[in-house]
């Protein structure tokens, strides 16, 4: 037992000498894996998607050694405030609310639109039942908008909600929603208008962590100036999603 | 897997379905049916000491020590289970880093809460952030084993500290009729003959903890219900084999994994007590007794 925390101890030294010496360090980036084409877990069992994309090159031009978790979307802040990880990259728009508990770095994803889906285009979305994921400001918006509503854990089971006639509209982000209407047959249509909410997607970091915050704006600003980023959202997006 | 598995698109029937089942994902589906058999088998045992320790100390003569013993049981029955999944993990996760960090970063000037962030150094982390994620993820779970185990042992407890009193008086009287010390009858009368009065009681809670199981997510760990909710969602064509919502499928092979985990459950459950009705002076074991006969 104690050559056990012998060794324990000295692989705890070496490790922190380790970060000293170099500029390798390691950040965790916490993510959901239910949100494509934001981020998913793929068939390999990995992380994937847009974010996933962008925020590997984001650690390559920072220098950082950047791991992957997943964490449930309803608990993604407060396991961030309490260090198991070190950003939120998982869709998440930058709101007032979310500022005071988080930091946000500059948007990599520009304000974009929120959008009703629906099985018929002419259905009551301030008056009948809408769809949402919990603790999302589409979530808060339908809540203002008069008509009732039901939130779920994941993005997934809100379209199943529409599907099995428990909600009549779900209220999402356009780009989550776009693909799954297009492969749908006909049977998803949009309802409504489309509505802007948010300041755009950040990376949320604790509030503590300006520094962190720092290399990653900086990194963004990077990706911004040489287009790499506007190409790397049409990619993911379409030709017809906001750039910047 | 297979090396017709390249082009998903291109496939049809059986040959893609093949494929569908062997990506790395439904591994990792395969894979956590082990997680949750590995939870079960080490919970159960560390649950039983739990509990034995807590109804001793419940019996104890020294009075802080039975105030300790009476204390675990009422509080951790009191209170919610979820409230302390969540609880337990988080707080022993935050007490191990802020000791570490005490130790290991003397010199440290800011505050370890800051708002709502929990800051200690970087050597402080429990792992360290540098460390693979397979380390991560065993962390993890033997915090969520030893929060099913708290939970667990206090019910245990409280069963085992009944049983205590359930062996017939007779049986005691005797022991200490031949000179035995009350530590001695305890160990070679008490505790041999409790368990068949246990096991009824034992057996609910082991069922309850197989059900439990699910409530891993909870903690972050990713059980065969994450996955089967995972695979079963509808996938479009980001994903390399789309389909709609079949979670009905995957939850229905849980269904069969649950059931068939409760019959194996109870055959050797069933057998233990024919095992330790053996010779007992009690209604059981007279049948057996004169079945034999």
């Amino acid at each position: 037992m104690k050559k056990l925390i012998l060794s324990t101890a000295t692989l705890a030294m070496t490790a922190s000498f380790a970060l000293a010496a170099g500029h390798g360090e390691t950040v965790r980036m916490g993510t959901e894996g239910a949100y494509p084409p934001y981020n998913f877990i793929n068939d390999a069992g990995e992380v994937d998607g847009f974010e996933r994309e962008l925020g590997d090159e984001l650690c390559a031009r920072a220098e950082l050694t950047c791991e992957w978790v997943t964490n449930e979307w309803d608990s993604i802040i407060p396991n961030l405030t309490a260090g198991n990880y070190d950003t939120i990259m998982a869709g998440m728009s930058i709101t007032d609310e979310r500022d005071e508990v988080i930091d946000f770095t500059q948007n990599y994803v520009p304000p974009a639109a929120s959008a009703y889906v629906a099985l018929s285009a002419d259905v009551d979305l301030t008056g009948g039942v809408v769809a949402a994921q919990t603790a999302t400001i589409q979530a808060g918006y339908v809540a203002e908008s008069g008509a009732t509503l039901v939130e779920f854990a994941t993005p997934d089971e809100t379209i199943a909600a529409i599907r099995n006639g428990e909600a009549d509209a779900v209220f999402a982000d356009k780009d989550f929603l776009a693909p799954i209407v297009n492969e749908s047959g006909g049977e998803l249509v949009w309802a409504g208008e489309d509505v802007q909410l948010g300041g755009g997607l950040g990376l949320g970091i604790r509030e503590s962590d300006g520094e962190l915050r720092e290399t990653f704006n900086a990194a963004i600003q990077s990706m911004k100036d040489d287009g790499t980023l506007n190409a790397m959202i049409t990619k993911w997006f379409g030709p017809e999603a906001l750039t910047f | 897997m297979f090396s017709y598995c390249t082009d998903p698109a291109s496939l049809e029937g059986i040959a893609w379905l093949s494929c569908y089942l062997t990506t790395g994902k439904h591994f990792a589906f395969y894979g956590s049916f082990g997680t949750v058999a590995i939870l079960l088998l080490i919970t159960a045992p560390l649950a039983l000491a739990f509990g034995f320790a807590g109804a001793i100390a419940a019996r104890s003569s020294f009075l802080p020590v039975r105030w300790l013993g009476k204390g675990y049981t009422a509080m951790v029955r009191g209170v919610p289970d979820i409230i302390f999944f969540l609880f337990v993990p988080i707080a022993l996760d935050q007490a191990f880093e802020w000791t570490r960090h005490q130790v290991l970063c003397p010199d440290w000037d800011q505050p370890v809460r800051q708002g709502s962030d929990f800051v200690v150094c970087n050597a402080a982390k429990l792992p360290l952030s540098s460390a693979p994620q397979w380390l991560h993820e065993g962390y993890g779970f033997a915090l969520a084993v030893l929060a099913f185990s708290v939970v667990f042992g206090a019910f245990a407890a409280n069963v085992l500290f009944g049983v205590m009193r359930a062996v017939p008086r007779g049986q005691l009287e005797t022991a200490e009729a031949y000179g035995m010390t009350p530590r001695q009858s305890f160990w070679r009368v008490l505790v041999p003959q409790m368990w068949v009065y246990a096991l009824p009681g034992l057996s609910n809670l082991w069922m309850i903890l197989v059900k439990a199981t699910p409530l891993l997510f909870l903690l972050g760990v990713e059980d065969i219900v994450y996955w089967a909710r995972e695979l079963g969602g509808s996938k479009t064509s980001a994903y390399a084999y789309p389909h709609p919502d079949w979670r009905l499928y995957y939850f229905l092979g849980l269904l069969v994994f649950y059931l068939m985990l409760t019959k194996v459950s109870e055959v050797v459950l069933g057998h233990l007590t024919r095992r330790l009705t053996h010779g007992q002076a009690t209604a059981g074991g007279e049948a057996q007794r004169r079945a034999a006969a």
